[in-house]
């Protein structure tokens, strides 16, 4: 059988100008017309020669960082915009949901936007007609139906805005992040729903960052990387992949150049770095994972100091603080003199998937005064989601902050 | 029910994308694509008039009160008006010249204020400026009313006579004529918007100037230039409106000068739509 999508050698090539305005003007291009100097553009490959075929029913993943060429494939793919070289031969109907809600409008009641949403999408008004029921029990928002949609909040509207694309019947149907819309509960049940219309044979291709949903929904998945396929095959494989990538972005955190810092600076907190249980520098871990932060403190004075307090402390993006590694909690005091490395060592590291920021303390008394030295936000953790409980579940981001080792038992007591 | 879902999708044959399309009007995804006209045409109706306490009046009030205002300076300065009641002369000239106008307008920014849609969904481009075009002819139904009644009661006054079975041949004539004038130059604004965001700003003044600079609520008769004569009738409304009028107004219908516009108004479809086709590939990139 041939494959359903076969996409061959597509390349699309974006021209850009330096200086220019985002928008183009006519004035620009009649006076660029006079000028001899067209040096000031350059060519850019949001995609490169990009070649793969998707058989019918499979679903295929497409990960990688912000800028690889993800969205820009899935707008060839659906037509909104022209490879610059190479082609696709479909042979299924495309349906794509770049953004859910397209074409909603706060004017319209929310029963006026199914029909205008799905009418955008390409369903047929009949068809809209038979699944209106559907659509709005899946959406919870019956009791809306008749009110203007800027009446509704913002979670109402994307739940409706998914609702009307999750009843959508395409052959073939690509999904850009779509999931991540409404509380805990609704991404639940749009997932599941997703996996139904997976497992009705629909061919999908799901771009997203939430590597759980990917592996979940995909057993194919695709790697993109400054617009090439870096790495393609089992999901897992892909996604570890993904992982390797991110973090040979960034080395270590160079601490010297900042300059809001508190204390007394007898001593200074140089750089600091996060390696993983092989000794790797990395930026992102998984839950569960063991890894030790260093940090380089280096003496500033000539004379002796005393024994130092030292201590990192982890916080939400929102500030709120999870936990501190002081070596006073274990009654220990380090000895600065000359350049001297501190490192910490956490097992099986507890927090869920997020990003998370450190706080660097050097102080003399327990309790934190005659600080020496204080930098927040002094560098990123970013935790992926990871099997902290060895189970082969992986838990989706953005529900719990943190794993607790446990276990769970029963028996009979009547 | 299953099964009668399915074979709604029609288009799903094996089909390319390719770098550059041949250009064509592709009239048959259009037709696929037909309840996206209503939809569109119907939202944009919809919401011009919400939240409006007059509502559908608007579409009436506006040349009503040009009518009068054309008629007063027309009477003021003595203006030729062919021998018609003032009104009925100034109402049957506004009458199409609001479809040109407001289509104009509307579908010149519907590409741009479009644009998130454009960015997101592919459907065929051209359904979004012609639905414009398809809003500005619901608000000349309503208007459209009232010119009856006023030319039912100035033929009941005697003021003036309407052949009335050449009327119904005409109409259809003068409204298509028009409707493929306000398609031509509306898609090709659209498309020259979205590119050079010049023309925004050029829209509505050229619609002001237009109006004045030709012969939409002055008669063609009002020149004693020829070549004046032959630059006005390149104006395409001008076919529409003097082949309307003719069959309530005793002026004589000059013939030559009709083709001119009719013609003018055939080279702004076929221009408008072909550089709209032409260019509308890369409209998700610049928008």
């Amino acid at each position: 059988m041939k494959p359903i999508l076969e996409i061959k050698n597509v390349s699309k090539k974006f021209r850009i100008q330096h200086n220019a305005q985002p928008y183009l003007s006519l004035r620009d291009s009649l006076s660029s017309m006079f000028k001899r100097d067209k040096t000031s553009s350059e060519e850019f490959y949001a995609l490169n020669d990009i070649s793969f075929n998707v058989a019918a029913g499979q679903s295929i993943g497409i990960i990688g960082k912000n800028g690889a060429g993800k969205s820009t494939l899935l707008k060839i793919l659906s037509k909104i915009t022209p490879p610059s070289s190479g082609s696709i031969i479909s042979r299924g109907n495309i349906a794509s949901l770049l953004e859910v809600g397209t074409g909603f409008h706060p004017e319209l009641t929310g029963r006026e936007n199914i029909f205008l949403n799905g009418s955008i999408l390409g369903m047929k008004r009949k068809q809209i007609q038979a699944r209106f029921d559907e659509i709005v029990d899946f959406s919870g928002t019956e009791k809306f139906l008749d009110t203007p949609l800027k009446h509704f909040s913002s979670g109402m509207q994307l739940r409706l805005a998914f609702s009307v694309a999750a009843f959508l019947e395409p052959e073939i149907l690509i999904i850009d992040e779509v999931l991540a819309v409404g509380d805990a509960e609704f991404q639940k049940k749009c997932m599941g729903k997703m996996e139904d219309v997976a497992q009705q044979g629909k061919t999908i291709l799901f771009v997203s960052h939430n590597m759980p949903a990917v592996l979940n929904l995909c057993s194919k998945a695709i790697l993109l990387n400054n617009g090439q396929i870096i790495k393609s095959g089992e999901s897992r494989d892909v996604i570890s992949a993904y992982y390797s990538i991110n973090e040979t972005l960034l080395e270590h955190y160079d601490l010297v150049k900042r300059k809001d810092r508190a204390g007394n600076g007898k001593c200074r907190f140089q750089k600091v770095w996060i390696t993983d249980k092989n000794n790797n520098i990395v930026n992102s871990i998984e839950s569960g994972e063991d890894l030790n932060i260093h940090a380089l403190i280096k003496s500033s004075v000539l004379e002796k100091l005393p024994k130092l307090f030292v201590s990192v402390s982890f916080c939400t993006e929102a500030g709120q603080r999870i936990f501190s590694l002081g070596s006073s909690l274990l009654n220990k005091r380090i000895f600065v003199e000359g350049l001297t490395e501190v490192s910490w060592t956490i097992k099986k590291l507890q927090l869920s998937a997020d990003d998370y920021l450190g706080d660097l303390y050097l102080f003399e008394t327990d309790g934190g005064g005659d600080m020496y030295d204080m930098i927040e936000q002094a560098f990123k953790l970013v935790v992926n989601e990871g099997d902290f409980h060895n189970s082969g579940k992986i838990q989706t981001r953005g529900r719990d902050l943190i794993f607790v080792d446990f276990d769970v038992d029963f028996k009979r007591v009547d | 029910m299953e099964l009668s879902l399915k074979t709604v999708y029609l288009l799903s044959m094996e089909y390319e994308i390719k770098p550059h399309e041949k250009l064509s009007l592709n009239v048959k995804e259009l037709w696929l694509y037909r309840e996206l006209f209503f939809f569109f045409t119907w939202r944009d109706i919809k919401v011009k008039y919400k939240q409006t306490v007059l509502g559908f009046a608007w579409a009436v009030l506006q040349p009503l009160i040009m009518m009068l205002i054309f008629s007063a300076v027309g009477q003021a300065f003595n203006i030729p008006d062919e021998g018609m009641p003032r009104p009925l002369f100034s109402f049957s000239g506004l009458l199409l010249w609001n479809i040109f106008a407001s289509g104009i307008t509307g579908s010149g920014n519907s590409m741009v204020s479009n644009s998130n849609i454009i960015k997101k969904i592919y459907f065929p481009r051209l359904i979004i400026p012609l639905s414009s075009v398809l809003v500005s002819l619901f608000d000349f139904v309503m208007t459209f009313i009232i010119f009856i009644g006023m030319l039912v009661f100035y033929s009941i006054k005697g003021q003036t006579h309407t052949d009335i079975m050449g009327f119904l041949l005409v109409l259809p004539i003068s409204l298509f004529i028009t409707f493929i004038a306000t398609c031509g130059i509306g898609t090709l604004l659209a498309a020259l918007n979205i590119k050079y965001r010049d023309f925004r700003y050029v829209i509505p003044f050229m619609v002001s100037v237009l109006l004045f600079l030709t012969p939409v609520i002055y008669p063609i008769s009002g020149t004693r230039y020829p070549w004046a004569k032959l630059l006005f009738a390149l104006n395409p409304l001008y076919s529409a409106i003097e082949l309307f009028r003719s069959t309530f107004s005793p002026g004589t219908l000059h013939i030559h000068l009709v083709f001119i516009s009719l013609a003018s108004a055939v080279f702004f479809f076929i221009v408008g739509l072909f550089y709209f086709r032409k260019t509308e590939a890369y409209f998700a990139d610049l928008a």
